[in-house]
């Protein structure tokens, strides 16, 4: 029964759906160099960059690494930890946005 | 019928694979996740300085800097594509197809790694960038502009030596379609991370005149 399953994600994905990701891929790259020469500023490109590249990274993650394809519980063991992780160093990145106002006039 | 006879078993209970993959894959997957830590570390600690620098040097022209480095992003981008091809043409068994597609990917990534080197010379060289000063002001900029870029650069090379040693393992006859597949999952990874990279280095450092 499962290995039935198995066969017919294999044929899920083919040829043209890793063509299409990688298309899509390349047009999320462009918008990102296009906010690079529209010169946005700080906080709002910082955001923008890792919005960007987090779709990016999942795309890859899920069709390329075929995380998509594999049990939902091998997803469960590696991603809340890692994002977890990264949340908790994001509570910092307040702090840097208050150093430049705290400096004293030079 | 027969599944409600018996009280369902939970693939916790021993006996069988519980994520349904080799052990190959799921130490790959476990080595990634802590790779990702690593990184996730520096670019946050990079993003923590070039917030709290408003100062921050921007080097990267649009024409050329930004032109060459979008190039080096194609490159790895592409090579990510020529490798899921070779774990599709070896699930396929067809192992001629699969070498030619991971030569194909290390000559991809080897081009990444001339480009970047181009770049790190020129920026050394011409520019006089060291981990400790720089022309441009704040001198963290060259810290962790190398250890962000030279830790992921090592990377892509450990990445091509991986592939040399599996592609010639294909070509006589050796290793088995999961063997390509767990290379195929370090080498996405290694794009994966330049998917951060490039946008946080270099496009937030970038200049229009």
């Amino acid at each position: 029964m499962s290995a039935h399953a198995e066969e017919i994600h294999d044929h899920a994905v083919g040829i043209p759906t890793f063509v299409k990701v990688w298309v899509a891929l390349l047009v999320l790259t462009g918008i990102e160099v296009f906010l690079a020469y529209e010169q946005v500023p700080t906080m709002i490109m910082l955001t923008a960059l890792v919005g960007l590249s987090v779709i990016k990274a999942a795309l890859i993650i899920a069709y390329f690494m075929h995380l998509k394809f594999e049990r939902f519980s091998l997803f469960l063991t590696l991603f809340p930890m890692l994002v977890f992780c990264i949340l908790l160093m994001l509570i910092f990145l307040g702090d840097a946005t208050r150093i430049p106002v705290m400096r004293p006039p030079s | 019928m027969s599944s409600q006879a018996t009280a369902p078993v939970s693939v916790w209970e021993g006996g069988q694979s519980p994520y349904a993959t080799n052990s190959k894959k799921f130490g790959m997957w476990l080595f990634i996740i802590s790779d990702a830590l690593t990184f996730s570390a520096l670019l946050f600690a990079y993003t923590y300085c070039r917030v709290a620098n408003p100062d921050w040097p921007k080097p990267f022209e649009f024409t050329p800097a930004i032109i060459f480095s979008s190039i080096m992003t194609f490159a790895l981008l592409t090579s990510s594509l020529t490798m899921v091809m070779a774990v599709h043409s070896m699930n396929a068994g067809n192992r001629g197809a699969t070498a030619r597609w991971i030569v194909a990917t290390m000559i991809a990534g080897g081009t990444f790694v001339a480009l970047h080197l181009t770049e790190w010379l020129k920026l050394i060289n011409e520019e006089h960038v060291t981990p400790f000063q720089n022309p441009w002001g704040v001198p963290l900029f060259g810290a962790t502009f190398f250890s962000i870029t030279g830790l992921h650069m090592t990377h892509v090379v450990v990445g091509i030596i991986y592939l040399g040693i599996i592609c010639q393992a294909v070509v006589r006859g050796k290793f088995k379609a999961e063997d390509v597949e767990v290379a195929g999952l370090y080498w996405h990874f290694v794009d994966l991370v330049w998917m951060f990279v490039f946008p946080l280095v270099y496009l937030m450092s970038a200049r229009v005149n």
